[in-house]
C-alpha cells in the first residue's frame, strides 16, 4: 500500500470528458495540461469516461506505476460517483479517503455556456482539489450493524407489497396505518384498469395475507409519533389511538353494531366517501383488516357522556371485547430500515368553484362514483342521482380536475385518463348513459392502456378535447331544462359548445397529504417543491432517500397507478432487504475528535451536537466526542475557540486550503 | 491579480451544504440551467460547518462575494446546524458591515434539494450584484496597505536618524 507521506505528496490527476457532457462545454485536455502543473501532481491525463473499467484501472496502473499516493478525479457529482473512485483507489492499493471528486459536470458543463469561463472554472476547482487532497489521512471505513426488523407506514397497496415480500422474506415487519383498516384506496375501487378486474378480489387476499402473517405486526388505528436513530438503528415511537376495543377479544361478529342505541347510521361513512350513513360502532368495510369494529369518540354517546344504555356492551356479552376506559397507547420498537408508504390524498373539488361541487347536488368527485360503481357500495351498484333513485342519460367526465392547471397543480396525475375512461365504461354498462370525456389530451402510457382507450371509443363513449371552462345550471334553450350544462372549447371541432348532462363526474388529481411536511420532517428526508417525498435520485435510486435506511413507495413519491406502486413496493422492500442481508452498512469516517492537549474545556461544544455525542470528562477537564454517536455535521469543529476539535475529511486544513487555492490566479 | 480592467469578472466564493443546497445545484445540472459561472462551490456537509474565519479567508484571499447555502430552517439533514449557521452569519454580518464590506458582497440562502432553480436564481442575482458594485480586491488593498506602512515605516526610521543624539 502507498501510505501518504506527510512530506512530498504525489497525486494524479483525472479530467473525465462523460462524453461529450463534459468535453463539449470544458476544454478538458486544457484542464489536463495545467493541472499537470500544480503543485505535487506527477500525472495528469484527461480521459472519455473516468467511471468506466478502462478509467478506473488508468488510476488503478497510474498508481502502482507513478507510486502516488492522492487521487484527484474532475468529473461528475461525487453524489453519484465518490464510491466508484473510491473503490478505484483501494483496488490501486490506496487508501480510499486519499482521493478528492471534483464536480465539473452538474456544477460547470451542464450549467454554463462553452468557452473559457467554463474552462476556467474546472481549472480552479481541479486546483482547489489538488490542494485539499493534499491534507487527506487514510482513514478507515467504519460499518454499523442493521436491526433486521422493518417498520413500514402506511397500509395501502405499497404498503401492503412491501410487508408481505419482507415477512415472506423472513424479515419482522411492523405495518403502521392511520386508519382502521388497511388497504387504502385501492380497496375503494370496484374494478382497476385497462384489464377491469375486480378491485377487492385482487387486494382483499393480500389483506388478509397480512392479517394473518406470523412476521407481521399490524398496528391499525396507529401514527407514528417519534423517530431517533439512524440506519440500522431507528427508535420509532408509534401511538394506537384508542378504538375502545380490544383487539384480541374482537371477532368481528358486528353484533355490537346491529345493538347500538342508534338503530339506524346516522354519521358519515367515509368508507363510502359519505355516501351512506354509519353508526358510532362500525366495522369500515366488511373485509377490513383487522375484521374489527371500532368506536368513534366524536360520535359514541358514551364516549361523550357516559351516559348510554350500552347495548353493544350487552351484546358482546361474554366476549367484554369493548373497552370504554381504553386510552391511547404509546409502543416504542427499534427497527434496522424504515419504509414510507403514505400515498396521496385526492383533490378537494370544492377548490374550483366553477365545477359546481357542492354546489349542484348531481356533481360527483370520482371516488364517489368508484363507490356507486361498486356492488358493496351504498347503492349496491347502482349509479344513481342524489336522489337516490334517478339514473343517469348522460353523465360527463370531466379530467384534469386539479391537475396541469397553474392555478391549483402543475402536475399530471397520471392516473385520471385511465380511471376516468374505466369509469365511463362502468356508468355505460350500469346505466347505458351517453358518457362524455372531456380532457386535455388523452395520457394512456401503460402495457394495454392505449388499446383500453380503443376499445371505449368503440364503446361509444364520447371524447370531447377541451377543458372545461365551468358547470352551470343556468339553462339556455329547452333540451337544457333541468340538466347541468358543461361549457367546453371543443379545440377539434373549433368551437364553443354547450353539453347538458344528468351527472357530472370530477377526475380529481392526486396531491400529497396535507401533513407530507410534517411526516418528512420526522423521518428527516426531503420533499419536491410540490410535496412529494424526494427520492435519492430521479431514475437510479427511485425508493432510496437521502437518509440511509429510509425508503419510500407508491404514490407518496409522486402520483403513480396500482402496477407501478406494486414495483415500487417490492424495490423498497428488495432495497432493505439488501441492507438486512448484509447486515451492516459502511458509513463515512467524516467524524469529529477531540485534540485533547489543545481544549480548555470550556464546553462551548457540547450544546452544540445535536446527537448528545459530546461530553466532559471532568478528570482531565476537557470535552470528549463519542464516535459511535457523531454524524459528522462539523457543527462543533466550527464552534470550537481553541481549534481543538478536528474533523476527518473536512478538516480546517483541508478545507482551507481549498478556499486558498480556489481563488489562486 | 485582477483589476478594475474591462474584462473583470466578480469571482463568487460558496460554501453548500452537502444535503440540501449542494444537492439542488446538483439538480440544477440535471436539469441543464443555465447560470453566471463566477460561482465556486466548497462542499460542506452542513452549514453548521461554517467557520466564519472561511469567510473572512475567502474575501481576503480575493472573493468578491461569498454565498453560504443550508437546508431550510427545521430540514436541517443533522436537525439544527442551519440554525448555528443563522446565529453565526448574523454575527459575521453586522461585523462585516462594521468593516465597510457592502451587504450585497455575502448572502445567506436556505435552497432545498428539489430548489435547483433557486440555485440559478441566487447566483444570477448575487454574481450581478457584485458586478454592480465592482473588485473587492482585497489582496490588492493589502498590498497597498503593506505599501503604503513600508512606505511610512521608511520614513520614520530615515526621520529617526536625522534626530540628533542628545535628545535621547
Amino acid at each position: 500500500m502507498n501510505e501518504p507521506t506527510k512530506t512530498q505528496p504525489r497525486i494524479g490527476v483525472y479530467i473525465c470528458h462523460c462524453g461529450t457532457n463534459i468535453a463539449g462545454v470544458v476544454d478538458c485536455k486544457a484542464v489536463a495540461e495545467t493541472a499537470a502543473q500544480y503543485p505535487n501532481v506527477v500525472v495528469s491525463r484527461d480521459y472519455k469516461y473516468m467511471c468506466s473499467d478502462p478509467g478506473q484501472a488508468l488510476i488503478q496502473q497510474d498508481i502502482k506505476e507513478h507510486k502516488l499516493d492522492r487521487i484527484v478525479v474532475s468529473s461528475c457529482s461525487p453524489l453519484l460517483h465518490e464510491h466508484t473512485f473510491r473503490g478505484a483507489c483501494e483496488k490501486g492499493g490506496l487508501n480510499p479517503y486519499c482521493f478528492q471528486m471534483v464536480n465539473i459536470r452538474e456544477h460547470d458543463s451542464w450549467v454554463h455556456e462553452k468557452g473559457a469561463a467554463a474552462t476556467d472554472k474546472a481549472k480552479d476547482l481541479t486546483r482547489a482539489a489538488v490542494s485539499r487532497v493534499a491534507h487527506h489521512k487514510p482513514l478507515e471505513t467504519k460499518t454499523t450493524p442493521i436491526h433486521p426488523d422493518v417498520m413500514i407506514v402506511g397500509g395501502g397497496i405499497a404498503g401492503i407489497q412491501a410487508a408481505l415480500t419482507l415477512a415472506n422474506a423472513g424479515q419482522h415487519v411492523y405495518l403502521v396505518e392511520r386508519e382502521p383498516t388497511i388497504g387504502g384506496y385501492m380497496a375503494k375501487f370496484d374494478k382497476t384498469f385497462p384489464t377491469l378486474d375486480c378491485a377487492a378480489c385482487i387486494l382483499t387476499p393480500k389483506m388478509s395475507a397480512v392479517g394473518a402473517h406470523p412476521n407481521i405486526t399490524l398496528w391499525t388505528y396507529s401514527e407514528v409519533a417519534k423517530v431517533d436513530g439512524f440506519v440500522g438503528n431507528y427508535k420509532v415511537v408509534v401511538k394506537r389511538k384508542p378504538r375502545y376495543i380490544i383487539e384480541d377479544l374482537c371477532v368481528g361478529c358486528n353484533e355490537c353494531v346491529t345493538a347500538c342505541v342508534f338503530k339506524e347510521g346516522k354519521f358519515e361513512d367515509e368508507f363510502n366517501m359519505g355516501l351512506s350513513k354509519r353508526k358510532p360502532v362500525y366495522m369500515p368495510f366488511p373485509q377490513a383488516t383487522p375484521p374489527i369494529v371500532l368506536i368513534d369518540p366524536e360520535t359514541c354517546i358514551n364516549v361523550k357522556t357516559g351516559k348510554c344504555k350500552k347495548t353493544c356492551v350487552e351484546a358482546c356479552g361474554d366476549r367484554q371485547a369493548i373497552d370504554f376506559t381504553q386510552k391511547a397507547e404509546m409502543k416504542e420498537v427499534q427497527v434496522g430500515t424504515i419504509i414510507l408508504a403514505t400515498g396521496f390524498q385526492p383533490f378537494d373539488a370544492k377548490r374550483i368553484p366553477q365545477y359546481g361541487y357542492g354546489i349542484y347536488p348531481n356533481v360527483y368527485t370520482s371516488l364517489e362514483i368508484e363507490r356507486l360503481v361498486n356492488a358493496s357500495g351504498p347503492t349496491e351498484g347502482h349509479v344513481v342521482l342524489r336522489d337516490g333513485k334517478t339514473k343517469p342519460k348522460s353523465v360527463g367526465i370531466v379530467h384534469c380536475v386539479g391537475s396541469r392547471d397553474n392555478k391549483t397543480h402543475r402536475w399530471c396525475s397520471r392516473v385520471c385518463c385511465m380511471y376516468s375512461m374505466k369509469l365511463a365504461h362502468l356508468i355505460k354498462h350500469h346505466t347505458d348513459a351517453e358518457v362524455f370525456n372531456f380532457y386535455i389530451d388523452i395520457r394512456a402510457p401503460g402495457k394495454g392502456y392505449e388499446e383500453f382507450y380503443e376499445k371505449l371509443q368503440e364503446e361509444g363513449v364520447h371524447f370531447i378535447r377541451g377543458r372545461v371552462a365551468e358547470v352551470t345550471d343556468w339553462q339556455m334553450s329547452k333540451e337544457e331544462e333541468g340538466k347541468l350544462v358543461i361549457r367546453v372549447e371543443d379545440t377539434l371541432a373549433g368551437f364553443v359548445r354547450r353539453i347538458p348532462v344528468d351527472m357530472v363526474v370530477l377526475a380529481v388529481g392526486l396531491e400529497p397529504h396535507a401533513d407530507s411536511q410534517d411526516v418528512r420532517r420526522q423521518f428527516n428526508i426531503s420533499c419536491s417543491t410540490e410535496g412529494w417525498f424526494l427520492e435519492r435520485h430521479p431514475k437510479l435510486a427511485p425508493v432510496n432517500t437521502f437518509t440511509d435506511g429510509i425508503f419510500i413507495a407508491g404514490a407518496c413519491q409522486g402520483p403513480k397507478d396500482i402496477p407501478d406502486t406494486v414495483a415500487q413496493a417490492g424495490a423498497a422492500a428488495a432495497e432493505a432487504l439488501s441492507l438486512i442481508k448484509a447486515g451492516s452498512i459502511e458509513l463515512e469516517p467524516n467524524t469529529a475528535f477531540v485534540v485533547a492537549e489543545e481544549c480548555s474545556g470550556c464546553k462551548t461544544c457540547i450544546p452544540m451536537c445535536p446527537y448528545t455525542a459530546i461530553s466532559r470528562d471532568d478528570v482531565k477537564k476537557v470535552a470528549v466526542i463519542n464516535e459511535a454517536l457523531c454524524k459528522g455535521c462539523g457543527t462543533c469543529v466550527a464552534a470550537c475557540p481553541s481549534g481543538a476539535i478536528k474533523q476527518n475529511l473536512f478538516d480546517d486544513d483541508e478545507i482551507t486550503s481549498e478556499i486558498e487555492a480556489i481563488l489562486a490566479k | 491579480m485582477e483589476t478594475k480592467s474591462n474584462n473583470w469578472e466578480p469571482r463568487i466564493v460558496a460554501f453548500f451544504c452537502n444535503w440540501c443546497t449542494y444537492t439542488a445545484a446538483d439538480l440544477a445540472g440535471v436539469s441543464r440551467m443555465k447560470y453566471a459561472p463566477n460561482i465556486r462551490v466548497i462542499r460542506l456537509m452542513c452549514s453548521g460547518r461554517l467557520d466564519p474565519q472561511y469567510v473572512m479567508m475567502a474575501f481576503a484571499k480575493g472573493a468578491d462575494g461569498v454565498l453560504i447555502g443550508g437546508c431550510h430552517p427545521g430540514d436541517c439533514h443533522y436537525v439544527e446546524g442551519n440554525y448555528k449557521t443563522l446565529r453565526r452569519v448574523t454575527l459575521l454580518e453586522r461585523m462585516l458591515h462594521d468593516l465597510g464590506l457592502e451587504k450585497e458582497r455575502f448572502r445567506l440562502e436556505w435552497i432545498s434539494a428539489s430548489e435547483g432553480d433557486k440555485v440559478k436564481k441566487v447566483v444570477n442575482e448575487m454574481v450581478e450584484q457584485v458586478r454592480a458594485l465592482g473588485p473587492l480586491d482585497m489582496p490588492g488593498r493589502f498590498a497597498d496597505w503593506d505599501k503604503e506602512m513600508e512606505e511610512l515605516e521608511a520614513h520614520v526610521n530615515h526621520s529617526q536618524k536625522e534626530i540628533p543624539a542628545h535628545v535621547h
